[in-house]
């Protein structure tokens, strides 16, 4: 492979070597190299948020960013939360993390086209902030576009997460 | 959320049910048509015209031909391919004239994309250009350049005309007249998921289509003319699309081109969107300029309505050309109205065409009825809610087109918004700010509608060894929640538990035939096709178990998955016993139930007169908004939004489908408008085509009122684009109480409100 570099990194806990091209996002190194499939693409510009992964915990659109950008980190998709918040606390399998449950539960995802990339940048923004009010929880999904739900169960599933998260931790 | 009704005797229906395809879409597991490879395949790029309106001189493909990894190009003039759409008025790859900036002029197909899209930057055609027409003002012109030779005048040959009574004598008698033109943009979908598809032809000439269509069924048939096979040679999958909202309502060239390329390669072909091609070329909401007059008595009773409405179409006919069938509808029956004309000018430019889209048609006419009942209101001194509710559509109403009204809360709706939008807010306007309560209302087919011959749909619910239940329904799925409500009826009718229902709706040479997804029908038409179907299986589950248990089937019931004998209900068996008994014998049979719904309803005729659904929706909303003088910037604090949903089925999936529509509505009050200069479209994006975002959005208050139609499965009613409808309206109407200007042009940007103050401040108060 012409204009091939190495890059290292975890994704969803497992390391990854691989030559890749310097002009490969992530999002093309993680859907068409790994065939993790979960994470979107919509836009392609970084505008609409469906994309979104956690590097070393918190959220990027992973369609503006480069694969080799991450080379050494640790990449978090929509496959591998699960097990991310199995890990984190303790949780047995198949425990869904927080966020993923709230969505279930509160109607968050309809056609759930955006739902991968809504429910990272959620969880990033709960890594960053436990207990964040409705206005912060809006404000942190700010650069993450749903044409279904009009946010509101989205923003309620995240509130509820937010909760039960805190819960465990008491 | 508040739910106004009766006692709910059910063990499914009306409870807050996760929708079924939740777990694969919060996990990432789900498949959407771009996550999916078919073995051999390779990919698609579609090639569009650079100018607007031109000639095709010559097409050269030899440098793309021979770069490496290129498999097949196909142009116009090399591909068997007929006429497609609804006027068959284009073809999907153009031959001799491009008309509009979305047009196909080759295809290429590669083994990567992006060697595809490196092969179209090599095609050269040479283009003649033509004066072109944008506006349909100057369309019209007997000067204007002719987009269809066939279609003198630029005139798209389909007539909406209706009238009723006699407009102008009430013109002439009533105490008051308002008049007013409503300016509507080009808005579009914007899916997440953009439009793909793949074709793949197999030894014996079958084609099979993984497509983003909500119509299956007319599509194979669409398919297969404008491919010149026949239907029987075309199946068609739809895995899980990222959104619709009426974008997959007709047969679009990308699945032709996927077709003909896959055939010219002789492999499978995958093409999807990219987002600048999204906003380009799938079909949009059509622009309408709407000129309406209303008159009316001094006590506020409406007496006339006199509508004319032209439609920019575009280049070629989809469905925003027949967005009159239910504009008129809304101007001859939303309110009481007893005189009505109605007319349209439906007009070809070199702009992109338009389609369906949420809502379609009742959007544009509510916005200018609804601004006129203000209007009206101001004129004469009335109250805004005491002048809906004297004119409010009641039971046993037939509208002048001949729509019977069953089932109407209209009052209700309006009780509820007034109640909900007036609740205290927390804080005073902002300094420099203004706020203001607008209110509009909603009448919409509630009970499908007949715009095709049938408006059916097929359903058949099969009980299998483990005591799993598969209703394999004709409705398609598009993200709105159908076929969890669908297996909710089932569930409910068959006394099982929710979890043991798996539905099957995702093809073709397997589910029943279905019109498809449209006019809000689905929970309504799907839903009594899978009661039908799941009552039918439960006689055949009795009549056996009759047997088994050597009872009379009439002592027979069944619920929690068990049969049990009425007056001794110990005795017992349970479904998949029966099931298997069944088979596991000689002479055995399996148990199916199967059923086609399809409601008594007529088409509209030649006058545009026929009750085309079983019953309709209504709903009221009430936006509380605040207006900045200064800028002319609009905020929406709070939307109350009140509908008669006859009965709520699944609550969660009922207020996900208003907030949604609130959302899309708001967009088209607020912030969306695709911009065309020159037949180009300026903001392919989302950075500059603005959907409101998380925090843009309003408090929403909701109250579902079942009102139990009879009609419908277990008294429910349509409501998918019902929370679109009123919303620009009301948010139009509430700026105007905020601060004394009509605004009358969509979307009401800071700009635009801005520019309608400085007058009105100009004038000595």
């Amino acid at each position: 492979m012409a204009d091939a570099y190495p890059l290292e990194l975890a994704v969803n806990g497992r390391r990854v070597r691989r030559q890749v091209p310097g002009s490969r996002t992530l999002l093309e190194f993680l859907r068409e190299d790994l065939r993790l499939t979960g994470t979107n693409l919509a836009c392609d510009t970084g505008d609409c948020g469906a994309c979104t992964v956690l590097v070393d915990g918190q959220p990027y659109t992973s369609c503006i960013m480069l694969a080799l950008d991450v080379d050494g980190r640790e990449v978090t998709t929509i496959e591998g939360l699960a097990a991310r918040w199995q890990a984190q606390s303790g949780a047995a399998p198949p425990a869904l993390h927080p966020v993923q449950q709230g969505f279930l539960d509160e109607g968050g995802a309809q056609c759930g086209f955006c739902t991968a990339g809504m429910v990272m940048a959620a969880a990033g923004l709960l890594e960053a902030n436990a207990a964040p009010t409705a206005t912060e929880i809006q404000a942190g999904l700010e650069g993450n576009l749903c044409r279904c739900t009009g946010y509101t169960k989205i923003v309620t599933a995240v509130a509820v997460a937010a909760e039960r998260m805190r819960e465990l931790r008491r | 959320m508040s739910v106004e009704t009766g006692s709910k005797p059910f063990k499914v229906i009306g409870t807050r049910v996760p929708k079924l395809d939740a777990v694969e879409k919060v996990t990432g597991t789900v498949r959407y048509l771009p996550d999916l490879e078919v073995p051999g395949m390779v990919w698609g790029r579609i090639l569009r015209t650079t100018v607007p309106h031109a000639r095709i001189r010559r097409i050269d493909t030899r440098r793309a031909e021979a770069l490496p990894g290129v498999l097949g190009i196909i142009t116009g003039f090399d591909v068997e391919q007929y006429p497609f759409g609804y006027a068959k008025d284009h073809l999907a790859l153009k031959r001799d004239v491009v008309r509009c900036i979305r047009d196909e002029v080759a295809a290429v197909a590669a083994e990567t994309e992006e060697i595809a899209a490196e092969a179209c930057r090599l095609i050269e055609v040479e283009y003649e250009e033509l004066p072109a027409v944008f506006d349909p003002a100057h369309a019209l012109r007997p000067e204007a350049p002719q987009i269809h030779p066939q279609f003198p005048g630029n005139l798209v040959n389909f007539s909406y005309k209706f009238q009723a009574g006699d407009v102008e004598r009430a013109v002439r008698e009533a105490d008051v007249v308002v008049e007013g033109t409503y300016t509507l943009p080009y808005v579009t979908t914007a899916c997440l998921g953009t439009m793909a598809a793949i074709a793949a032809w197999d030894p014996r000439g079958q084609l099979t289509m993984w497509s983003t269509t909500q119509i299956p069924f007319l599509y194979q048939r669409d398919l297969a003319d404008a491919l010149g096979i026949t239907g029987d040679r075309i199946r068609v999958i739809q895995p899980p699309v990222g959104g619709n909202f009426g974008r997959g309502l007709d047969l679009y060239p990308i699945d032709i081109i996927a077709a003909l390329l896959a055939r010219h390669v002789q492999c499978p072909v995958k093409i999807v969107f990219d987002r600048d091609e999204e906003f380009l070329a799938s079909p949009t909401r059509e622009p309408c300029v709407f000129t309406l007059r209303t008159a009316a008595r001094a006590d506020g009773t409406l007496l006339a309505r006199d509508a004319r409405v032209i439609i920019d179409n575009g280049a070629y006919v989809s469905w925003g050309s027949t967005t009159p069938y239910v504009m008129m509808t809304t101007v001859a029956g939303f309110y009481r109205c007893p005189n009505i004309r109605f007319d349209t000018a439906i007009v070809y430019t070199n702009n992109v065409y338009s389609g369906s889209m949420r809502g379609y048609g009742n959007l544009e006419s509510t916005f200018a009825i609804e601004a006129q009942m203000d209007d009206l209101a101001e004129r004469l001194g009335l109250d805004r809610l005491e002048i809906r509710k004297r004119n409010a559509n009641r039971p046993g109403d037939v509208t002048p087109q001949g729509l019977r009204i069953t089932t109407c809360a209209l009052d209700g709706c309006f009780d509820a918004v007034a109640r909900d939008v007036a609740r205290p807010i927390g804080r005073p306007p902002r300094p420099g700010w203004k706020r203001g309560i607008g209110y509009a209302g909603m009448f919409h087919v509630g009970g499908g509608a007949r715009v095709y011959r049938s408006d059916g749909c097929g359903a058949i619910v099969k009980l299998d060894d483990f005591g799993k239940v598969s209703l394999i329904t004709g409705a398609s799925e598009i993200g709105q929640g159908s076929e969890t409500v669908l297996a909710m009826i089932v569930a409910e009718e068959l006394g099982i538990p929710f979890g043991r229902v798996s539905v099957v709706n995702d093809d073709t040479a397997v589910k029943p035939w279905d019109v498809g997804v449209h006019a809000s029908r689905t929970t309504f038409i799907a839903g009594n096709a899978a009661l039908l179907a799941a009552r039918d299986v439960k006689r055949q589950l009795l009549t056996l178990a009759a047997q088994q248990l050597d009872e009379p089937l009439e002592e027979l019931d069944c619920e929690d998955g068990v049969v049990f004998v009425r007056r001794a209900p110990s005795r017992q068996v349970a479904y998949e016993k029966v099931v298997r008994a069944g088979h596991f014998r000689e002479g055995g049979q399996i148990l199916m139930g199967q059923a086609f719904y399809d409601p008594p309803t007529q088409m509209l005729d030649k006058d545009f007169r026929g009750n085309v659904s079983v019953t309709y929706a209504f709903a009221a909303q009430a936006a509380l908004v605040e207006v900045e003088e200064a800028t002319g910037k609009i905020e929406v604090l709070r939307v109350a939004s009140a509908h008669d949903v006859g009965r709520a089925l699944n609550p969660i999936g009922c207020e996900g489908q208003i907030e949604g529509g609130i959302h899309m509505g708001l967009g088209y009050a607020l912030t969306e408008e695709l911009k065309l200069e020159q037949g180009r479209v300026l903001n392919p994006g989302f950075l500059d085509y603005k959907l409101l975002t998380a925090p843009d959005m309003p408090e929403i208050l909701l109250t579902l009122i079942e009102t139990v139609d009879e009609a419908g499965p277990f008294g429910a009613k349509g409501l998918g684009e019902a929370g679109t409808i009123p919303i620009s309206a009301a948010v139009a109407n509430a700026v105007k109480d905020a601060v004394g200007v009509r605004m009358t042009e969509l979307p009401m940007t800071p700009e635009r409100v801005y520019r309608a103050l400085r007058p009105a401040r100009a004038r000595p108060s």
